[in-house]
Parts: structure tokens; C-alpha cells; sequence
């Protein structure tokens, strides 16, 4: 079992790309990696509780560990009872826990 | 130091024109903060976010002189970085690819960068317990 963060800065409603990579997360899942992912900047506004967050409640519920940073989050005045299920807040300090622990970290 | 970890990061997006920038130069705080060793290998636009001539300016639709405007500079970013680095007992090690240096005459760097080129990340990432390319897109 491999571990990957997969950062995620763009809004679902902003780029096709940016759900192909959620796709990429759940098939990393499947395959039996250990597998996070963080939003970040324009990437949060998907943790938004509403139809562009579904997505990221299913990664949840597959396993995925779905952060969004919290002072991006703040940046877009979104408050925590606004965050979808799943969806949990985190400091940017996750990302280098995990890249100091080795794991495969990507951006998008 | 037994938990001592070397991190390298990527960045390639120029000064004041993208996010992007900002979340980098936080994750290499971060990483800073915790003495780390920390590699940049800056290319294209990113090589000039140490340019030494940028300068602050006025804003004369505010009515702002020079210190009131405070305007940032992402060459006084970097070198808060380094020292940060420094002071937790860490490094951060500033790559500058040289021809996308050359080809936007940005050559004045402040102290503790250098030139290197795209084999200087490869051999970075080696001895490193993680990396980061943040790409521009």
C-alpha cells in the first residue's frame, strides 16, 4: 500500500480537470493506497455544503481523508457548519507532515 | 537531530501573479519553522520572486506614501524564510534555473540564492524525503 496526498487548489465549477483529479483519488482508493485529499485555496470553495460537494462526501465515505485548509477557508468566509460531510479543516502543516514522511504529495 | 528532513519544492509562477505563490512560500515557512532543510528550485516566472531591484512603491490613488502603502515584496518573504531556517538550526537552499534567469534579465538575486539548472532539482528530490512541483496552469 502506497500513501498519496493529492492538493487540490481549483473549484470543481472552475475546471473539468479539477474532478478528473477527484477521480484520480477514488481509483487510488480502490487500489488499496492510503489516500488524502487536501483542498486548498479555490479548492475549498468544493467543501462548500451543495450539489459541487457530493463528490467529496463520497471520497469520504470510500476511505479518502478529505481536508480543506483552514486559512483558505477563512479567506472565503466559509464557516464550519457550512462544510460538507466528510469534508474536515486542517492547517497547511498536514501537507508537510506528509511530505516529510515521504509520501507521494501532488498538486493540481 | 534525529528527526531532521530535507524537503524540496518546485514553484514556477512569477511574483504577485497567482495563489499559488503565496501557498508555497507557507508550506517552505512551515518547513522552516521546523528546521528542516529545504530546497527551491525556482523556474520560469518564479526566478524572479528573489529579484534584489524590486522596490516598494507609492499609491497615489490612496494617497499613500511609500511606508504608509507598505506594499510586500516577495524578495523580503524569501529572505524572512531563510532566516527563520537559519534561526531553527535548518537551511533553505534557493535554485534559480539559470536560463529563465537570463532570458528575463533578473539576474540580480539577494544573498543565498544560486543559479543551478532542471538537474539540480532531480538531484535535490534524490536526497530528499519528499517533494513538491508546484506547476503553473
Amino acid at each position: 500500500m502506497k500513501k498519496y496526498t493529492l492538493i487540490a487548489s481549483r473549484d470543481t465549477f472552475e475546471s473539468k480537470e479539477a474532478e478528473r483529479y477527484f477521480d484520480l483519488a477514488a481509483d487510488l482508493k480502490r487500489a488499496g493506497n492510503e489516500v488524502t485529499v487536501f483542498l486548498v485555496q479555490n479548492g475549498v470553495l468544493c467543501a462548500r455544503q451543495g450539489p459541487g460537494s457530493a463528490r467529496l462526501s463520497k471520497l469520504a465515505e470510500a476511505g479518502v481523508d478529505v481536508l480543506a485548509d483552514s486559512f483558505s477557508l477563512r479567506e472565503r468566509g466559509i464557516v464550519s457548519g457550512r462544510i460538507a460531510t466528510g469534508v474536515r479543516s486542517a492547517k497547511l502543516d498536514t501537507i508537510v507532515d506528509h511530505m516529510a514522511e515521504g509520501r507521494k504529495v501532488l498538486w493540481n | 537531530m534525529a528527526d531532521k528532513k530535507t524537503l524540496t519544492f518546485s514553484i514556477m509562477d512569477a511574483p504577485y501573479e497567482n495563489a499559488r505563490t503565496v501557498t508555497a512560500l507557507r508550506l517552505i515557512d512551515i518547513a522552516a519553522k521546523r528546521g528542516y532543510n529545504v530546497h527551491v528550485f525556482a523556474y520560469e516566472g518564479a526566478v524572479a520572486l528573489p529579484f534584489a531591484k524590486q522596490a516598494a512603491h507609492p499609491n497615489a490613488v490612496h494617497g499613500h506614501d511609500v511606508d504608509e502603502e507598505d506594499h510586500p515584496l516577495p524578495k523580503e518573504w524569501i529572505a524572512s524564510i531563510m532566516k527563520t531556517a537559519e534561526s531553527k538550526g535548518g537551511k533553505v537552499d534557493w535554485i534559480n534555473c539559470g536560463l529563465c534567469v537570463d532570458e528575463r534579465g533578473v539576474a540580480e538575486a539577494i544573498d543565498g540564492t544560486r543559479r543551478g539548472t532542471p538537474a539540480d532539482l532531480w538531484k535535490c528530490a534524490e536526497g530528499s524525503d519528499g517533494t513538491l512541483i508546484i506547476g503553473a496552469k
